[in-house]
């Protein structure tokens, strides 16, 4: 899906100009630049509230089935569709499944993926559009070609035409969610690379014997990390809902794997029947994860955004 | 001007060349030869049969050679004909096509008829209640998955309200879906909403950066009424970027409209596509990858072009 929250990239940011002498008891300006981007993240109220959001999430998903031990792999044909009671809080599903448990389980798969997409896409984005801006010229046509082809193709029909070969397995969902992401990442990069490779140190580097390599791993993708991880952030949310899409189209993990996604589109079955424990605890956590890195995400722009800072 | 326009075109068409090699590869990587004779006729085919299939639709020759024939006969708008429907792939496009345009097209007009006012109005209030709601309200929206949304919709307005019905219009022209309105407003509803929530952000952050111009200020300064800064100057260069968000968010729209398709059965190119997948129809799947990569390209291509004629600062060389 295209991205709009990221469609003009933000000036990277840089170190505040410092005409006087450096003081020797401040932290190095790097460091102080990290400082800053720290504190006004955590100024934002909402961006601690993601934060917060995304660790308990991922302590219930990971620490959870420690202490709740439930069976998500075999169905348990005499509790069908139970609503909440003290030996299941949350219900059982359609197959017996205690819902409590499989939400743990779910959530697991579900961010598992999110983190690995965002991870990857991420990765190959930012070499790719440092490549390409960087080299310019017949590579970066070439190379930005591919990405608006990647581009062209919503990737829902991908993904429906790659469903009807292959058996959806975690690792699989990765590469495919991955090799459909990566090209917001490489535009972006691409955009600051153009603007970065004409900056006085790139020139004063390469003046000096730096070769291209350097140039690129040294200065051009470190000076891109702001809108780079502001980036990521965004991958994951987006990745956690084109997964309970895929979900819910039949592509998913096949059971007895737990996703939120096929939990909410099993559930949405008996909308009608009013059974609202199957429908609204895996929609519920989706949206919650979605909007808890949204938060994130926005403060962290805001956060690495020279222009909009307070001090 | 000319040259950046005939470089953007240029690059456009290898875009889309580009398109319809990914589509063709798709769609082998699935089953070529023999094997998807084998799948189209079924599991009892003879070996006859099998031959006489694989012979009638050239699945012996070289895959180039399949790939050079499939595009002289899309250039000659020929799309090829489907497995499945007694009906050639140009028929059943120009079938649906118009309904698509209907649903995509009134939603998204409604979207940017909700998005562009809210998001001046959030941009002008900006961090007091009212934006923080309407912030909220489109974050909420966005993080739904679309067919909890349109599920939703349908629990409360069919089936516990009864004032809709649950089920878009069916039939096959457009003046059949139309004679049955009440029908549409479900399926439009919850693709404005996806839509409003992809944009509304965009709106309120381009409101925010054109409040801090200079025009901004001197408009202001020379006595003009804060509601007509807001309405000629506000307004109108929010208006701008407008072009690139919806040339943009194609894809994203039309990945909801597939699912908004597929909830209310709207009978659209994306629950054709949707059910040619799971029957094994390819040549119906492959002539709709390629249309809706023309449709992207041709939207991003429309939006660039209006964008460079809309505002005199954008220079190109």
């Amino acid at each position: 899906m295209t991205d709009f929250r990221q469609v003009t990239p933000e000036a990277p940011a840089l170190a505040p100009l410092r005409p006087d002498a450096p003081d020797a008891a401040l932290p190095a300006p790097e460091q102080r630049q990290w400082l800053l981007v720290l504190r006004t993240f955590a100024e934002n109220r909402l961006a601690v509230l993601g934060l917060v959001i995304v660790v308990m999430i991922t302590l219930f998903c990971f620490v959870g089935p420690l202490l709740y031990h439930t069976d998500q792999v075999h169905a348990n044909p005499v509790a069908l569709n139970e609503p909440p009671s003290a030996r299941h809080p949350l219900g059982t599903d359609n197959v017996g499944f205690d819902i409590l448990g499989r939400l743990m389980a779910g959530g697991q798969s579900s961010i598992e993926i999110g983190l690995a997409v965002a991870v990857i896409a991420t990765a190959v984005g930012v070499g790719w559009g440092a490549v390409s801006g960087y080299l310019g010229g017949a590579v970066d046509a070439v190379m930005m070609r591919i990405v608006d082809i990647v581009l062209a193709i919503p990737s829902i029909f991908i993904f429906i035409y790659l469903a009807t070969v292959f058996r959806p397995t975690v690792p699989l969902l990765i590469v495919v969610v991955a090799a459909l992401s990566w090209v917001g990442p490489a535009r972006l990069v691409r955009g600051e690379t153009l603007s970065l490779r004409v900056r006085e140190y790139v020139q004063a580097v390469r003046m000096m014997g730096g070769r291209s390599v350097r140039i690129v791993l040294r200065h051009i993708v470190p000076n891109t990390i702001g809108t780079v991880v502001v980036n990521a952030t965004f991958q994951v949310a987006d990745a956690v809902l084109i997964l309970a899409t895929l979900s819910f189209l039949g592509f998913g993990l096949p059971p007895p794997a737990a996703s939120w996604g096929g939990m909410l589109s099993n559930g949405t079955n008996y909308l009608y029947d009013g059974y609202w424990w199957e429908v609204y605890p895996a929609g519920v956590l989706i949206a919650l994860t979605v909007v808890a890195f949204n938060f994130m995400g926005d403060a962290l722009r805001d956060a690495m955004e020279v222009r909009l800072r307070r001090r | 001007m000319t040259s950046y326009l005939i470089r953007r075109l240029l690059q456009a068409i290898i875009v889309v060349l580009g398109v319809t090699v990914v589509a063709f590869i798709l769609q082998n990587l699935i089953a070529t030869g023999p094997s998807l004779a084998k799948a189209i006729i079924g599991p009892r085919a003879t070996a006859a049969q099998i031959r006489a299939f694989v012979a009638t639709y050239g699945l012996n020759r070289p895959l180039p050679v399949q790939y050079w024939s499939f595009l002289w006969q899309v250039l000659h708008g020929n799309l090829g004909y489907s497995f499945k429907q007694n009906q050639s792939v140009d028929s059943i496009l120009g079938q649906q096509l118009p309904k698509d345009i209907l649903l995509v097209g009134s939603s998204l007009v409604l979207s940017l008829l909700i998005a562009i006012p809210l998001g001046i109005a959030q941009a002008v209030r900006r961090n007091r209640l009212a934006d923080h709601v309407g912030t909220g309200v489109s974050l909420l929206l966005y993080s739904m998955p679309t067919y909890w949304l349109s599920l939703l919709l349908i629990a409360a307005f069919a089936v516990s309200l009864h004032m809709l019905p649950a089920e878009a219009p069916q039939g096959v022209t457009v003046t059949q879906i139309l004679a049955q309105p009440q029908g549409l407003v479900l399926p439009v509803l919850s693709l404005t909403l996806v839509s409003y929530a992809l944009f509304s952000r965009y709106m309120r952050s381009a409101a925010i950066e054109n409040l801090a111009q200079d025009y901004i200020r001197t408009a202001h300064a020379k006595g003009l009424p804060r509601r007509l800064v807001h309405r000629r100057h506000l307004l109108r260069n929010s208006l701008i970027p407008v072009i690139t968000m919806v040339g943009l968010s194609l894809p994203g729209i039309l990945t909801a409209g597939l699912v908004t398709e597929y909830v209310f059965n709207f009978p659209g190119i994306g629950l054709t596509f949707f059910n040619a997948a799971t029957t094994d129809d390819y040549p119906v799947e492959l002539g709709i990858t390629v249309l809706v990569g023309l449709a992207t390209v041709a939207g991003n291509l429309l939006a660039d072009v209006a964008y460079a004629v809309l505002d005199p600062r954008v220079r190109y060389d």
